[in-house]
């Protein structure tokens, strides 16, 4: 006897009635698959055989036989396939990460002056976008690669850029001008905003004035005052040139730290802890006792000043290593190669086209109606656009730009045309050229690729999961 | 009582005008618009006086050497390397035959001409906003065009000869994959199940038909090791096109679907495809095809990379596709599902022409970067239009800095045609859509 026997009426078809047709769909689809992959895998092991292609990992540990001539970590012939590989590695991650900076701020840029209100500004970034947008990439590597480096004069015609850089004792000055001139402007900021409470803007000003000169006359004299042996003031700059472009690449001195390297290391690392505790704390002050504090300029200040100083009371074992001209070449200093120069104008200016276009949409899904209530509630300009538009056009930015990030980082594998020695042009090219190993060659490589992209991805997921809106 | 009112009133009556105010300045006219536009505040007034200083200091070379400086004829590079000569034009004409053909057989060229010219006729019949028929001239595209620039190009048979192995089970591949084409074409323009099946059916006849009688022609045969130039690159991106919008489609699809193995299969497919760089991926098609199949079935080289572009756009399509999906608001669906549509109905009818239209920019920004991409399949050798100016400015007779700059110039120019064209296209249309939808 059925319970719903007595109305008469049908029982209700179960609600979760098993879907005959999407199983069968999926069972087949998988047998298909498996099918598929027995046979490849069948047919890949006949044709490495005939092929005679090998089959193990064990050629990473072979000794690799050919040179690199840009490598961050020390590598030579005489090293193994592995290593080849964490050198291309470490190449593609150091071209994307300068790259991924100079795209960020050309970008900005770029995309700000497309909505400026200056009609020049505006247009010159519109076909700046347009041109670099629609044109390939690769093109354009090979244009600043073989269009604009390599037709550069030779070493001893060489390109200099004068006055771009320092000689190392006035270094010691101008740390000490910024310690000076970053105590002066909190000075400042602290008797500008004591000024202000009283209305007296005029005298604001004066104070910024006085604050400003004294902090430049600390800085033209404090190194003497203290007598730490620098042999002038701030205004003594070098005015010779010390960073040259030419078709052997580009040269710009190198920092020699010594053992302030070091201590500048520890120092930034507590620092940073400090700034981070600090903005903890502020934010606790703020939620529970209603104290706001100018976060941002404190913790900058707690990173940057024990920093500055470290470097001022070690400026003595500091030194710049200078490129000079020796022979037909250039020696000392840092040398960038053509190739690297290339690839990073390259990958900066095209993904910076990119990140203009997100900017740019980005300000324009704040709606109005945010700003003018902002002034409504009385909110300065500037604050405005720190506690209002910048937030909402961020969430809406930073998803792609992230997107833009992963492509310049997957578009640095393009050097290999431009003969950049790269996690691709090493590794897919010459090893693979070498051993012939495809299968592994080729699994690793995109294996690295994969892992960047998936945990950006992951990192993503939880950014837009914080951002998102708490919607109805 | 006069003397009193005078006293006790001091309101002030004016008995004379005043003068007129000066009028205000001009909020009309190029003086306003300079001042709006150029000099509105300090700030923006000095940044018009940098790029002004800019547009001095760049603008007069680049006239020179693009039109006051440039070689407009000469026989070989001598002209254009004696130094202030300008952009090189003489060579870009000389060459212009090798970057168009690349080494196909000069006097055979006319087959890609004709190719090229009917293809471009049909896509612009196809794209034209309100031309007539634009849907046959999409199935001839997509189904006949195909299969006769095959035979036309390569001067074999359009039945597969050397594209896929010779034996009868690659044969059979084929044929099947090319019913499935006409079929799945047929579907989308004609909803009937025995018209696409019909459809299917005469063009397998005739293809066959065609494939048999088609040696008379007595075309010879052309390699496509000797193809190159603009007209590889666009073969490239015209088969890339073509192949990603119905893969991404089904990726799309199958990623939204409610069955957990489909699901994760496309996840699978589309992830992994796009987490890795597109050099990555013609080289695996290129040198791990040939190792999937029996040797016997090693594909052209020109298809393994022609894969790997189809493979690589399809799934960004896929992704494109997927925003449409998701901004077709559930009531559709339930809309569609209680009249009583099937689930294929439903995608055909309702979903997709919806969803497909939402994302026409985003679909139309897959092909541009597809376009621009097909400049990397010079990695595996294939001679597309970018290695064909690589190539031509080793030519010793041509060599010299300003003369490769202009076949870079040239290239840009002919990229940014395409590329801007399309994305021009696509804000046309977008805006005829938008305006269906105006309220």
């Amino acid at each position: 006897m059925s319970v719903i026997g007595d109305s008469g009426r049908p029982p209700p078809p179960s609600r979760r009635k098993v879907d005959v047709k999407a199983l069968s769909i999926q069972f087949g689809l998988s047998l298909l698959l498996v099918w598929l992959a027995w046979e490849a895998v069948g047919n890949v092991a006949e044709n490495m055989r005939a092929r005679n292609i090998p089959t193990s990992f064990n050629f990473l540990g072979a000794t690799a036989g050919f040179d690199i001539n840009q490598s961050l970590i020390s590598y030579s012939a005489t090293s193994t396939y592995g290593r080849a590989f964490f050198v291309g590695l470490l190449n593609t991650l150091a071209v994307a990460a300068i790259g991924i900076v100079f795209a960020t701020i050309i970008g900005f840029i770029v995309g700000i002056a497309r909505l400026s209100q200056n009609w020049l500004a505006a247009k010159l970034a519109t076909i700046y976008v347009e041109v670099i947008r629609n044109t390939p990439l690769l093109l354009q590597l090979f244009f600043w690669y073989t269009a604009v480096l390599a037709p550069l004069p030779g070493p001893r015609q060489t390109l200099s850029l004068p006055g771009l850089s320092w000689r190392m004792p006035e270094v010691g000055a101008l740390m000490a001008a910024a310690v000076a001139g970053s105590f002066g402007f909190l000075l400042f900021a602290f008797v500008r905003r004591q000024l202000r409470r009283t209305n007296l803007s005029i005298p604001a000003y004066a104070a910024a004035a006085v604050c400003t000169v004294a902090a430049l006359l600390f800085a033209t004299l404090g190194p003497k005052v203290v007598g730490l042996g620098v042999s002038s003031g701030f205004f003594d700059l070098y005015t010779g040139a010390y960073v040259f472009l030419n078709n052997r690449g580009l040269f710009v001195p190198a920092p020699v730290l010594g053992d302030v390297g070091f201590r500048l290391l520890i120092v930034i690392g507590a620092s940073l802890l400090g700034a981070m505790a600090f903005a903890y704390w502020a934010k606790a002050a703020r939620e529970e006792r209603g104290l706001i504090f100018p976060v941002g300029w404190i913790s900058t200040a707690i990173v940057v000043l024990p920093a500055l100083v470290v470097l001022w009371l070690g400026s003595r074992s500091l030194a710049l290593d200078y490129p000079q001209l020796r022979g037909f070449n250039f020696n000392g200093g840092v040398r960038i190669y053509p190739e690297a120069f290339a690839l990073v104008l390259g990958l900066s200016l095209y993904t910076a086209s990119f990140i203009a276009e997100i900017v740019r949409a980005g300000i324009l899904s704040v709606s109005k109606g945010q700003t003018e209530a902002a002034s409504a509630l009385g909110l300065r300009r500037t604050a405005t656009l720190k506690l209002v538009v910048i937030p909402q056009a961020m969430r809406v930015v930073i998803p792609p730009l992230t997107n833009q990030y992963l492509n310049l980082t997957k578009n640095s594998s393009l050097a290999v045309f431009i003969g950049f020695p790269e996690l691709v042009q090493v590794f897919v090219g010459t090893v693979l050229n070498q051993t012939g190993a495809m299968i592994q060659i080729i699994s690793i490589t995109m294996a690295v690729y994969l892992v960047i992209s998936l945990a950006t991805s992951i990192a993503m997921n939880m950014f837009n999961k914080r951002m998102a809106l708490a919607e109805r | 009582m006069s003397d009193a009112i005078r006293t006790s009133t001091p309101i002030f009556v004016r008995e004379s005008m005043t003068a007129d105010r000066a009028p205000p300045v001009s909020n009309a006219g190029p003086a306003a618009w300079i001042r709006d536009n150029l000099f509105p505040t300090p700030l923006s007034s000095v940044i018009t006086l940098l790029a002004l200083l800019f547009l001095a200091w760049a603008l007069p070379p680049l006239v020179r050497w693009l039109f006051i400086d440039a070689i407009w004829s000469a026989p070989n590079g001598d002209l254009c390397r004696a130094p202030g000569a300008g952009a090189c034009w003489a060579y870009v004409w000389q060459k212009l035959g090798f970057f168009m053909y690349g080494s196909y057989p000069r006097e055979e060229v006319w087959r890609v001409n004709l190719v090229l010219l009917s293809g471009a006729a049909l896509v612009v019949w196809m794209l034209w906003p309100d031309a007539r028929g634009r849907g046959g001239a999409a199935l001839a595209f997509f189904t006949v065009y195909p299969v006769l620039a095959f035979g036309i190009l390569t001067g074999s048979a359009p039945f597969p000869t050397r594209w896929l192995p010779t034996s009868g089970t690659g044969q059979l591949l084929w044929a099947f994959l090319y019913v499935v084409l006409i079929a799945g074409a047929g579907t989308l323009f004609y909803t009937g199940r025995l018209t696409a099946l019909a459809m299917a059916m005469i063009g397998f006849v005739a293809w066959a038909e065609i494939g048999a009688w088609w040696p008379t022609l007595g075309l010879s045969h052309v390699g496509t090791n000797l193809w190159g130039g603009i007209f590889v690159s666009l073969l490239v991106a015209t088969v890339g096109i073509v192949f990603s919008l119905p893969i991404g489609i089904v990726l799309a699809l199958g990623r939204r679907s409610q069955m957990p193995i489909v699901r994760f299969l496309s996840v699978l497919l589309i992830e992994f495809v796009r987490g890795v760089p597109l050099i990555t991926v013609l080289v695996m098609a290129n040198t791990m095809l040939p190792l999937f199949v029996p040797q016997d079935w090693s594909p052209d080289r020109l298809l393994r990379p022609l894969i790997g572009v189809a493979l690589f756009s399809a799934v960004y399509m896929a992704e494109v596709v997927r925003g449409g999906l998701q901004a077709i608001p559930k009531g559709q669906y339930e809309g569609a599902m209680a009249v009583g549509l099937s689930w294929w109905q439903m995608m055909q009818l309702i979903v997709l022409p919806q969803a497909l239209v939402t994302v026409i920019p985003g679909i139309v920004n897959s092909f541009i970067a597809l376009f621009k991409d097909t400049t990397l399949v010079a990695i595996v050798g294939i001679f597309d239009f970018l290695k064909a100016v690589e190539t031509a400015r080793l030519d010793p007779v041509w060599a010299g800095p300003s003369i490769s700059t202009s076949g870079y110039v040239f290239a840009a120019f002919f990229y940014f045609v395409f590329c801007f064209g399309m994305s021009r296209y696509s804000l046309m249309m977008e805006r005829r859509h938008a305006a269906g939808r105006k309220r």
